[in-house]
């Protein structure tokens, strides 16, 4: 469709013309314009939802909400082509079929060896042994070989020794789903293990010998400790509630040697919900300062943020500090349980503060228990009310705490929001389907490609300058601030203003020295060839020493660093009680794009890959540092005065 | 007077210590005529607290049978308890606290007694001239003359000595012009653009008064900024309504038909005892201990003090959008002139000079836009958060500026020389100081106190190379553009290093800061390596080359 109008969110006058690809795989808007052709890429399974307006005098505006938090707002001339974008738009960004995702046409170009690597990259086994199981206490259980017991579980399940088989599905029988208590997280220091399940079919009395003993033999696996600690994710209301239906939770007085705790996570639909409306916040046009943090607050996501970190935090403690075991679970052990344990585990251990611990914490936790990624994220058309936030809740757990530890991570940001887009893309397999077993089925690993390799190759974007393995930071448990830290807990505009990067610091300080640390190892490597050289010419005196000095590009270097400050030249709407400051206009029109540049960049070639970013931006900064002293963009002297007269009338 | 009359109990022993954070500690407190002073006595670790009887902003007391306890809340919003036995003792030792703390007279105050343990390198007190200022300034335009009708403080009491005016009006025009503006608050130059020889003045409001009065020297002093043919905005920081009612107390505001080249702009920055109360507020929110998430993001709401912020740095954008956009000078003042005009006129100087943004700069900013313009730094800063005293002329309008250079600095973390340290120092030593700089409410009172002859200088202290070393930003690379902050709701955060700085632990943020300068240093020192190796195996391959 041509002539398309993509509008600024920001300012309605700002918007730029170009055509509107509809491809199997992307909505690709190209814009018109001989030099640059700015292309805007978005997959279709990132949509999350289109709404389309009524009909203006300029055209039919539609707006398209994306699951990265990007929103596109789109003018097309003629309804009827409007129409026909939006019924495509709709069946394209719903398949019906796993086969119709992109990770089924995706080629990186890999050949058959370099995507089975790429697959066994994480791989869980390993992560056991390196927890320390099997030992004398744990051990790999068979019962679910073919997913006899339990669906939603992986095959391989570490339970304590003590447990039969007997035990093990008489206990799965008394758990929604048959989600029997598996081990989560082992601590080799002390023998406390974090365990996992679903709640109990305990109505208001019933019980059941086989979980009794199940729970018992958790206990018996951590010798040094004569309780376990049973955490209910749930607030207490929701749990009774559970009852009515022949569910619940423990009942002390049935489980010897328990104590039973409850932590109030609220459940997916007030997520959901809780999400929405702070997405409206967001996207408010120039809200006041009371605008935004009345509606931050009005919508409950920091306060849920907390509940999570304060659950994850109380099993960290009791693990860490008291050596006890604990098992979590919510209702049916895939939600709350998975960010809680996953939380708990990030602080426990510092392994999953790595980069190939983050990656190995979310199959564990996420994807090998059955934590329903289709369901959750909408990658197959399916329920809305099945839909919610959850893994985007932990992957902001997981940055709210590098903001309170900043060293103690050996990953930046970027690598927290690539996740949370993949998760969505539906590029790479990892994410696929509700469990193991349908991954198995799919033959995922055979016609996909692997997202963790991706990173992988990628790893030097995505690390945090300021980790070191040696720093104190990066060894042993974390210990948040408990209480009183409701301050501690903050916006995350990285990720729900993503695109918006007139919003964001100006300078990145992470890029900033990672580049400077990239300069000092290239020092360290000419340091030792210049002494080399030196040594070699004090030995042996003769000229014949004609090792070229390793010349470094410095001014490259620096054009990296300087290239940060490309934005600076960006003045937003400072005046918009003054309905548009004077010619906001002719010198403004191509620096507000830079937030488009940047946006489009990301996109393209649906990867989202900031660090190409570097050239776009200092091509910016050079648009910048034109303009305002002159440039064919500047407006002749009276069309300025003109827009001011306007300007100061609405005034 | 004899600060020992005040002193009833010089000496306490066993007292207790407790702070934020920190183990409680056993030790002595004792009481001079300026500082409170308690040491923990222990041999093998001694740790002191000296705290200067200024900086306590309230004392409260409270008795659990003879054991009493005084909570000292400071102006740096630090807050600390001690545990005194003995019923008299303590009593004693909180009413000497709260009458040194409250001296009325400034020639009591501790700068008047303080004798540096350092050697002066430099004196402070001379190290930001206007003439120097003024210097620089004529070697890129001759526009400009250098005033000293203000030389006796007569023209307006509230000015310095000298200023810098258009050159085409003279001194008898400028004392005419000071009657038209309210407390003598002519037009003077604040700022020069020397990219593209745009101005920006500042002033009082112009007393008009209900009959419209006007005064052609005052019209032809700001059109002298003017090229011609080009237009000026006047930021006036009232609203219209305030603007139009401040006449019947015979002030006003330029009208159009008497400044047809200029439009006006109304920007409002809230004042007085409204910034005072928000302040109040969000002090209080950062002091709550309820766990409840939904009632500090209230709290934090209804101070409004993010929204005085965004307020504030709003207008100051748009007056630099004004000049480096629209080519344009400006004419900024509020009703005296002497605060929200400030506030603007410095801010955008950040934002448009980098010099404003290094060390040297940002102090003679401080001086020249607050000290010599007469903030009246002695009233505004009397008293902190925690006082009860809700004097009028009490309002953190100096640390507002300052919180608006540290949310810049936040966007733009590599284009300020200094670190955040040196904008939290500044803010303490405006409130309660050892120097003499914060002293007095302007030049005049600032000269009749013997200031520079009888105190030392904050700047004498700040540029020694130990001290400076503690305020560098290891991130600072000098940026020559403009800067432009982004003041939507989701880049402005609360500064924490001023208003979580006792409520929360500090210490994985130091460590971080830590490392950076680490990443930093190592860089140079391996350059600096490199770069030596590379001269000597230049000179031993010429040497090489000469011997062939």
């Amino acid at each position: 469709v041509e002539n398309v109008r993509l509008l600024d969110r920001f300012s309605s006058r700002r918007a730029v013309v170009g055509t509107l690809y509809l491809t199997a795989t992307h909505v690709i808007f190209v814009e018109n314009g001989s030099e640059t052709r700015k292309e805007t890429w978005v997959l279709h399974s990132q949509i999350s939802s289109i709404e389309k307006q009524a009909t203006t005098a300029t055209g039919c505006p539609l707006l398209i909400r994306c699951k990265n938090f990007q929103v596109i707002q789109l003018v097309i001339p003629q309804e009827r082509d409007c129409h026909d974008v939006y019924i495509s738009l709709i069946r394209l960004a719903r398949p019906v079929k796993y086969e119709e995702l992109y990770c089924f046409s995706f080629n990186p170009k890999l050949d058959k060896e370099e995507r089975e690597q790429g697959w066994k990259l994480v791989d869980l086994n390993e992560e056991y042994n390196r927890m320390g199981v099997p030992n004398n206490y744990w051990q790999i259980s068979d019962v679910n070989r073919d997913y006899g017991v339990c669906d939603s579980y992986p095959t391989e399940v570490y339970v304590p020794k003590s447990a039969t088989a007997h035990i093990i599905v008489g206990s799965s029988k008394f758990r929604s789903r048959r989600r029997f208590p598996a081990l989560s997280y082992y601590c080799k220091g002390n023998n406390a293990s974090i365990c996992r399940s679903s709640q109990p079919l305990s109505g208001f009395s019933a019980r059941c010998l086989e979980d009794e003993q199940m729970l018992q033999a958790i206990r018996k696996a951590n010798p040094g400790s004569d309780f376990i600690y049973v955490v209910d994710t749930r607030p207490k209301l929701n749990a009774m509630a559970n009852r009515a239906a022949g569910k619940g939770y423990e009942n002390e007085d049935n489980y010897s040697n328990i104590k039973f705790q409850f932590i109030g996570i609220e459940n997916i639909h007030v997520m959901r919900n809780s999400l929405q409306k702070m997405l409206e916040v967001c996207e408010l046009k120039s809200p006041s300062m009371s605008d935004f943090l009345w509606g931050l607050e009005n919508s409950g996501w920091l306060k849920h943020i907390k509940a999570i970190m304060d659950a994850g935090i109380f099993i960290a403690k009791a693990v860490a500090e008291e050596g006890v075991s604990v098992l979590v679970h919510c209702s049916d052990g895939w939600d709350r349980t998975a960010q809680v344990c996953s939380v708990a585990s990030l602080l426990l251990d510092p392994y999953y503060r790595t980069m190939k611990g983050l990656m190995v914490l979310i199959e564990k936790d996420w994807i090998s228990f059955g934590h329903k990624f289709n369901h959750r994220y909408g990658n197959l058309d399916g329920d809305p009310k099945e839909i919610s936030p959850v893994i985007d809740q932990f992957i902001e757990c997981v940055w709210q705490l590098m903001e309170q530890f900043p060293c103690a991570f050996e990953f930046n940001e970027r690598f927290l929001i690539h996740i949370q887009h993949h998760i969505y893309s539906c590029q790479f397999g990892n994410f696929l389907c509700n469990s193991q077993k349908e991954r198995r089925e799919l033959k995922i690993k055979e016609r996909t490609y692997s997202l963790w390799a991706h990173l992988w190759k990628n790893r030097a974007d995505y690390l945090n300058p300021l980790y070191r393995s040696g720093h104190s930071q990066t060894q042993g448990t974390l210990h948040p601030q408990i209480a009183p830290c409701n301050f501690l807990y903050k916006f995350w505009s990285g990720m729900y203003n993503r695109f918006e990067k007139g919003l964001h610091p100006r300078q990145s300080v992470t890029d900033y020295l990672m580049a400077v640390k990239e300069e000092t190892q290239q020092l360290e490597e000419e340091l030792e060839v210049l002494q080399e050289r030196l040594a070699n010419l004090q030995k042996s005196q003769p000229g014949d020493n004609k090792v070229k000095s390793k010349q470094q590009d410095r001014s490259k270097q620096i054009g990296l660093y300087t290239s940060n400050n490309s934005l600076a030249n960006t003045p937003q709407e400072y005046s918009n009680d003054l309905k548009s400051f004077p010619s906001r206009s002719p010198s403004q029109g191509d620096e507000e794009d830079s937030a488009l540049i940047l946006t489009q960049d990301n996109l393209k070639s649906s990867d989202p890959d900031l660090s190409a970013n570097s050239d776009q931006e200092s091509g910016v900064e050079d648009l910048s540092c034109r303009s305002p002293s002159g440039g064919g963009c500047l407006p002749s002297e009276d069309s300025g005065k003109d827009s001011d007269e306007a300007v100061f009338l609405a005034g | 007077m004899e600060f020992a009359e005040l002193i009833k109990t010089p000496r306490a022993d066993n007292v207790a210590l407790h702070r934020p954070f920190r183990a409680a500690l056993e030790g002595t407190l004792c009481l001079t005529g300026h500082h409170l002073i308690f040491s923990s006595r222990r041999r093998d670790k001694a740790e002191e607290l000296w705290l200067l009887h200024s900086d306590i902003d309230s004392v409260e007391k409270r008795f659990v049978g003879s054991l009493g306890t005084i909570i000292i809340k400071c102006k740096d919003l630090r807050i600390i308890q001690l545990d005194i036995p003995g019923m008299e003792e303590c009593l004693n030792i909180a009413s000497s606290i709260e009458a040194l703390s409250t001296l009325d007279s400034v020639t009591l105050m501790y700068p008047f007694f303080y004798r540096p343990m350092f050697e002066v390198l430099e004196d402070g007190w001379s190290s930001f001239l206007l003439e120097q200022e003024f210097e620089l300034l004529s070697s890129v335009t001759n526009e400009w003359r250098l005033s000293c009708v203000n030389k006796e403080f007569s023209v307006c009491p509230s000015y310095p000595p000298v200023v810098i005016v258009p050159k085409c009006v003279d001194d008898e025009a400028l004392r005419k012009v000071a009657l038209f503006r309210h407390g003598g608050r002519f037009p003077v130059l604040s700022y020069y653009h020397k990219k593209n020889g745009m101005a920006m003045l500042r002033s009082s409001q112009p007393l008009t008064g209900t009959n419209g009065r006007r005064c052609k020297e005052d019209e032809k002093l700001i059109n002298a900024t003017l090229r011609s043919g080009r237009r000026g905005f006047v930021i006036d920081t009232r609203p219209l309504g305030v603007a139009q009612q401040a006449r019947a107390k015979g002030g006003g505001f330029e009208q159009e038909i008497h400044y047809p080249q200029w439009r006006r702009i109304h920007k409002y920055i809230e004042r007085f005892n409204i910034l005072q109360e928000s302040f109040i507020k969000l002090v209080e929110a950062c002091n709550d201990q309820s766990h409840n998430m939904d009632r500090w993001l209230s709290k934090l709401e209804a101070s409004n003090w993010l929204t005085h912020i965004k307020e504030l740095l709003t207008a100051a954008c748009l007056a630099a959008q004004c000049i480096d956009r629209e080519g344009a000078s400006v004419l900024v003042h509020g009703s005296e002139g002497t605060d929200s005009t400030l506030q603007v006129t410095s801010l955008a100087q950040i934002i448009l000079d980098p010099r404003c943004r290094t060390i040297r700069g940002f102090e003679a900013l401080v001086v020249r836009e607050w000290l010599q313009a007469g903030h009246p730094f002695q009233q505004r800063c009397a008293q902190s958060a925690y006082s009860n005293s809700k004097q009028k002329w009490e309002a953190p309008v100096f640390l507002l500026f300052l919180e608006c250079v540290w949310q810049i600095h936040r966007q733009f973390p590599c284009s300020f020389e200094f670190n955040e340290h040196f904008l939290i120092m500044l803010f303490e030593h405006a409130y309660a100081s050892q120097f003499g700089t914060f002293l007095g409410n302007n030049e005049n009172e600032r000269a009749k106190l013997k200031l520079p002859q009888k105190t030392m200088s904050l700047w004498s202290w700040v540029n020694r190379p130990e001290e400076l070393s503690r305020f560098q930003n290891p991130l600072y690379e000098a940026n020559s553009l403009v800067i432009w902050p982004s003041v939507a709701p989701q880049s402005l955060q609360l500064w924490e290093g001023v208003f979580l700085r006792w409520n929360r632990p500090s210490k994985f943020l130091e460590e971080a800061e830590e490392e950076r300068i680490h990443i930093i240093k190592y860089n140079k020192e391996l350059q600096a390596k490199v770069n030596a190796l590379r001269r000597q195996l230049a000179e031993m391959e010429t040497g090489e080359r000469a011997r062939e």
